[in-house]
């Protein structure tokens, strides 16, 4: 660790990972509601299961993009955080933003009170006073980093890490704005929703990539930031009008749906240039980095988005199709592999890559690591493939023959087994990534014949500074 | 590194700006799927998009044609110039193709105005959304264009030049794919 600031990621990265713990169990608890309906349905009902299940997964994505933010930027900038006490009032006041936001919803306290209950409008259900402390929050963070690189070095980097976290601010501030007619407030919505993670927080994810090819391949900064620079060309000319694939059937005008299947068709051209980045730059690479396991998961996170946000996302974003699956499971199948893929690993990319430097105990057992990387991605795939199934069929019985929703869902119980399955060993993945990450203290593997021949004696092998 | 270095020099030998033309191979994407759908939704009903094809200014459409590449021959014509050292005669020549991309828009604009004269508008026909998705956005791009043309005649360093007349070529190229097919093609 080169900065003494960039120990405020490992806080974050801390929260963000409790945080995450939370998220799946909370996932594991309603796929358990979808085989065995009545459970908790008393005391915890499924639409607040959902809700934690979401909202805590948006919220330790975004304090991962902040703990990575406030690790990379001091290497960037070749500066210290501006203000460190910053950082960590920020850290505070989102943690009790959270815990506040999950009481709120547990015990619905103060139902129907402007301020402090619920707002029920689905991934922005957060009490006002919750939504103004993250406006607040993000206030704090954007003055924090950006005299950070101000006052330092400004590399193509952190100018486009900056504009994602600056725009993703700024678009949040549309969370605000509630308008009662349910077409312009489904309209506004998708502003926040849809040009989130399909706009601003792709820029986030190619720069945080870059930053990871740009440490473990040893490729040169130019040739990394002419493929960024193309990345999130691709990503906002894509993106932005491809808001239009949400306005299909709220009640806005139908040319919608013509804008929307195409820009939303070429949606899939950023995350395929970000895969392609990420092999081109490995194969390019000298730099025979230790850190493997972080090179895995940044490869693991160009390929699960490309076929989760990309693939599946275009399985149903044309119009044509969508008026079909609308809604059902396949739905769900491109949600769960789209943030996996996207968010989820570039998060525990990063956080591969910090945690050893932040601990100080570089090497570490990777293999744990990477087991929990199959663990994970194999779980989420299968899951992926079984929702998929579930909602070709639910497609097909509900929307094409017509039958009852209920009579459907009965119909496709089996699916939503093997799901529960495929989720016990996602949870069994994070435990040990979690484990991995926080617990041993040494590398335990030793390199076997070939590998330490490997090491001693390749002409390419350069060891990383 | 040599391959690396190899092989951006291939991009580098771009005229003008890769990032120009990665947005020029984005918009051909964009206007060539408008067209393939238009085309595809023309199938299902060729009687009712011939009838409204004939509430077309064809006449006014040729002319904007007309007008369009000959301001993409100024633009061609302001690099040379600029090369050569005639600063004042390649800024002359922008400013022209700029004047005529405000010539098209006129003509354009009159034509969009006597469509609503008629009470066509974009709901009329699945011909006339097509109609007012691709022209429209077109017709976005020429406004687009001719601020960039504005640009380089001030800030007039050759690449910049290079980069502005490539924009502008691309507006010059959709429009002469637009208008036989959803001008002429019966």
């Amino acid at each position: 660790m080169k900065y003494q600031s960039q120990k405020i990621a490992y806080a974050y990265f801390g929260v963000a990972l409790a945080l995450f713990a939370v998220q799946i169990l909370g996932g594991l608890l309603a796929g358990v509601v979808y085989v065995m309906p009545n459970t908790l349905s008393e005391l915890v009902p499924f639409n607040i299961i959902r809700m934690l299940h979401t909202n805590s997964l948006i919220v330790w994505l975004l304090l991962g993009f902040f703990g990575a933010a406030y690790f990379l930027i001091p290497e960037e900038s070749e500066r210290e955080i501006h203000s460190p006490k910053i950082a960590y009032l920020q850290l505070i006041i989102l943690v009790v933003g959270t815990l506040g936001v999950v009481v709120t919803y547990l015990f619905n306290l103060f139902e129907g009170n402007w301020l402090l209950g619920k707002e029920g409008r689905e991934f922005l259900e957060q009490p006002k006073w919750v939504k103004m402390g993250i406006v607040v929050a993000a206030l704090l963070f954007l003055y924090n980093v950006t005299m950070t690189v101000l006052k330092g070095k400004k590399t193509a980097i952190t100018n486009i890490l900056l504009l994602g976290l600056w725009a993703l601010a700024l678009l949040f501030l549309f969370a605000f704005y509630n308008p009662s007619n349910l077409a312009l407030d489904k309209m506004y919505w998708w502003y926040v929703i849809h040009l989130w993670v399909e706009g601003v927080w792709e820029l986030i994810m190619a720069s945080i990539l870059a930053y990871l090819m740009l440490k473990l391949t040893g490729v040169d900064r130019e040739i990394v930031e002419k493929w960024l620079y193309v990345i999130v060309a691709a990503a906002l000319f894509s993106g932005i009008l491809g808001t239009g694939h949400h306005y299909y059937w709220i009640g806005a005008p139908g040319y919608w749906q013509w804008i929307g299947s195409i820009f939303s068709t070429l949606e899939i051209v950023p995350f395929f240039a970000m895969m392609s980045f990420a092999f081109v730059m490995v194969w390019k690479g000298r730099r025979d980095h230790p850190n493997k396991a972080a090179l895995l998961w940044s490869l693991g996170c160009s390929v699960l988005a490309f076929f989760g946000a990309g693939v599946w996302g275009f399985l149903h974003t044309l119009h044509g199709v969508n008026y079909y699956s609308h809604g059902t499971q396949i739905t769900a199948a491109h949600g769960h592999l789209a943030f996996y893929g996207a968010y989820v690993c570039l998060n525990l990319a990063m956080i591969t890559y910090a945690m050893p430097i932040l601990k100080q105990r570089d090497p570490y057992n990777q293999v744990l690591n990477m087991a929990s990387f199959w663990l994970m991605s194999g779980g989420m795939v299968f899951m992926t493939f079984t929702l998929t199934f579930a909602g070709t069929v639910q497609t097909h019985m509900q929307r094409v023959i017509g039958d009852y929703y209920m009579d459907v869902q009965d119909s496709i119980a089996i699916f939503y087994w093997m799901r529960l399955g495929a989720g016990v060993v996602v949870f069994l993945g994070v435990a040990l990534f979690l484990y991995s990450v926080f617990m041993p203290r040494r590398e335990m593997v030793r390199p076997g014949p070939i590998e330490r021949h490997r090491l001693e004696d390749d002409p390419d092998h350069i060891p990383a500074e | 590194m040599s391959e690396a270095a190899s092989e951006l020099s291939v991009l580098d030998e771009l005229p003008g700006d890769l990032m120009m033309w990665v947005l020029i191979i984005s918009e051909l994407l964009v206007f060539g799927a408008g067209l393939t759908a238009f085309l595809a939704v023309r199938v299902t009903d060729p009687v009712g998009f011939a009838e409204a094809q004939n509430l077309l200014n064809r006449t006014a459409a040729g002319i904007n044609t007309i007008v369009l590449v000959t301001s993409g021959f100024l633009a061609a014509l302001a690099l040379p110039l600029r090369e050569a050292g005639q600063n004042a005669r390649a800024r002359l020549a922008l400013i022209a193709a700029s004047l005529l991309g405000v010539l098209f828009l006129v003509i354009k604009g009159a034509e969009f105005a006597d469509k609503a004269a008629h009470g066509i508008n974009w709901e009329s026909h699945a011909f006339f959304t097509f109609y007012y998705l691709l022209t429209g956005f077109h017709a976005a791009h020429v406004v687009f264009g001719v601020l960039i043309l504005w640009l380089v005649a001030w800030r007039d360093a050759p690449r910049n030049i290079e980069v502005g007349a490539a924009f502008w070529h691309m507006v010059d190229l959709v429009w002469v794919l637009l208008f036989p097919v959803i001008y002429l093609l019966q």
